[in-house]
């Protein structure tokens, strides 16, 4: 109609900046962020795996990288991502039988998930740096 | 799309602090959201206050409270007062739910009743956001019996079994907390039929009188109507009416699998 008045631009009502933060909701975002992390992280293992196929020095250039402390905080972190990533991946396998969508059940797995991701990166570790000696 | 912050015109910012009712013993602060179309501003944050002494216990009872008594321009939507049209929805204290059963005492945040519109809408005023596309997402499942046997002379009979199949599906009230509680709906709900629009495909789904199960998951089958649910469970936290639209789902995924082994 020509005198119908002219289009309001709508704003868009908040969301991520209101919405109060729930755990599975946060533990979702870390699954993703850890799957992202493992990207990079296979990227160091490739670097590895063609380190021991070149040369003694290339190999040597890696083990200098991997044992520097900031070495050692990324492959824990990395250990940690690929962990964790896993398993919320168990966490997603039950899912798709229908198992654990209760609020209690819910709640419960998403703690399992983070306490279990942070106590067997320790014990990998633990393990790792013994049988290192 | 990923937008982590609002549009230029979509920010809010501070407004007005309203009086305190005069003699009032026990006050409770709300801040409400504000958007008013026709004065070309942003939206903004105003409180108020409301006597308890002389309001009901719900959020709602809040609400009206202000609209008669403050600041008859207050915007919002509701009818029953008693959870079962689904007209209040809103964020209440940082949550999805219905402001007619959610008492005022439970979402208190730092002393104060946060009211925003349902997250990740255009606002129509205040309160009352455009559930267009929503309606238009519930419409696209086909949320009706749909058969190729001719109809029976008298009902379509159905067992006592048969009928519990539907608990947990058929209470859904259509107020959008669910859908609009769901990071994955607020990046792509132009494409994801969000968890109410799903929850009610799976009502169907599971009906057994209903004969096109196998076109309803044809429908269903795409990465973004269905698969951009990520099990995030927002939208079971939020649901008033205590149902699981991410279990749903889960179903509807569960038949998607069935149907091809």
């Amino acid at each position: 109609m020509a005198d119908s008045p002219p289009r309001v631009e709508r704003p868009l009502s908040p969301h991520l900046q209101i919405y109060r933060p729930l755990f599975t909701m946060m533990m979702s975002i870390v699954h993703r962020i850890t799957g992202v992390g493992l990207y990079f992280g296979t990227i160091l293992l490739v670097w590895w795996l063609l380190a021991t196929a070149t040369s003694r020095g290339a190999y040597d250039t890696f083990m200098w990288v991997a044992g520097s402390p900031i070495g050692l905080l990324v492959l824990f972190g990395f250990t940690w991502a690929l962990l964790h990533h896993a398993l919320g991946g168990i966490r997603h396998f039950m899912w798709d039988f229908i198992y654990g969508f209760g609020p209690k059940e819910r709640v419960l797995l998403a703690k399992a998930t983070l306490a279990g991701s942070v106590v067997l990166t320790v014990l990998l570790w633990i393990v790792g740096l013994a049988l290192k000696g | 799309m990923v937008e982590l912050t609002l549009p230029k015109n979509s920010q809010v910012t501070a407004g007005k602090v309203w009086p305190k009712p005069a003699s009032a013993k026990t006050l409770t602060e709300f801040r409400i959201y504000r958007w008013n179309p026709d004065d070309g501003r942003n939206p903004r944050i105003d409180t108020y206050y409301v006597d308890r002494e002389d309001c009901g216990p719900m959020v709602l009872d809040g609400l009206i409270y202000i609209k008669n008594k403050i600041d008859p321009t207050l915007t919002f939507r509701r009818s029953c007062r008693e959870g079962v049209c689904g007209s209040c929805a809103m964020n209440i204290g940082g949550t999805n739910t219905l402001a007619c059963t959610k008492g005022m005492d439970e979402v208190l945040v730092k002393g104060a009743v946060n009211i925003y519109p349902l997250p990740h809408l255009p606002v129509v005023k205040d309160l009352v956001p455009d559930l267009t596309n929503f309606y238009a997402q519930h419409a696209s499942i086909e949320p009706w019996l749909q058969t190729d046997t001719a109809p029976p002379e008298k009902e379509w009979r159905q067992s006592k079994e048969d009928r519990e199949k539907l608990d947990g599906l058929y209470e859904c009230i259509l107020c959008a907390c669910c859908s609009t509680s769901c990071p994955s709906y607020w990046w792509n709900g132009d494409r994801y039929l969000g968890p109410a629009a799903l929850l009610q495909a799976t009502r169907w789904l599971k009906d057994s009188r209903d004969e096109r199960a196998g076109t309803r998951l044809d429908y269903l089958e795409d990465p973004f109507r269905l698969y951009r649910c990520h099990t995030i469970m927002n939208c079971a936290q939020a649901c008033p009416k205590s149902l699981n639209p991410a279990k749903a789902i889960a179903e509807i995924k569960k038949m998607m699998v069935e149907r091809q082994i």
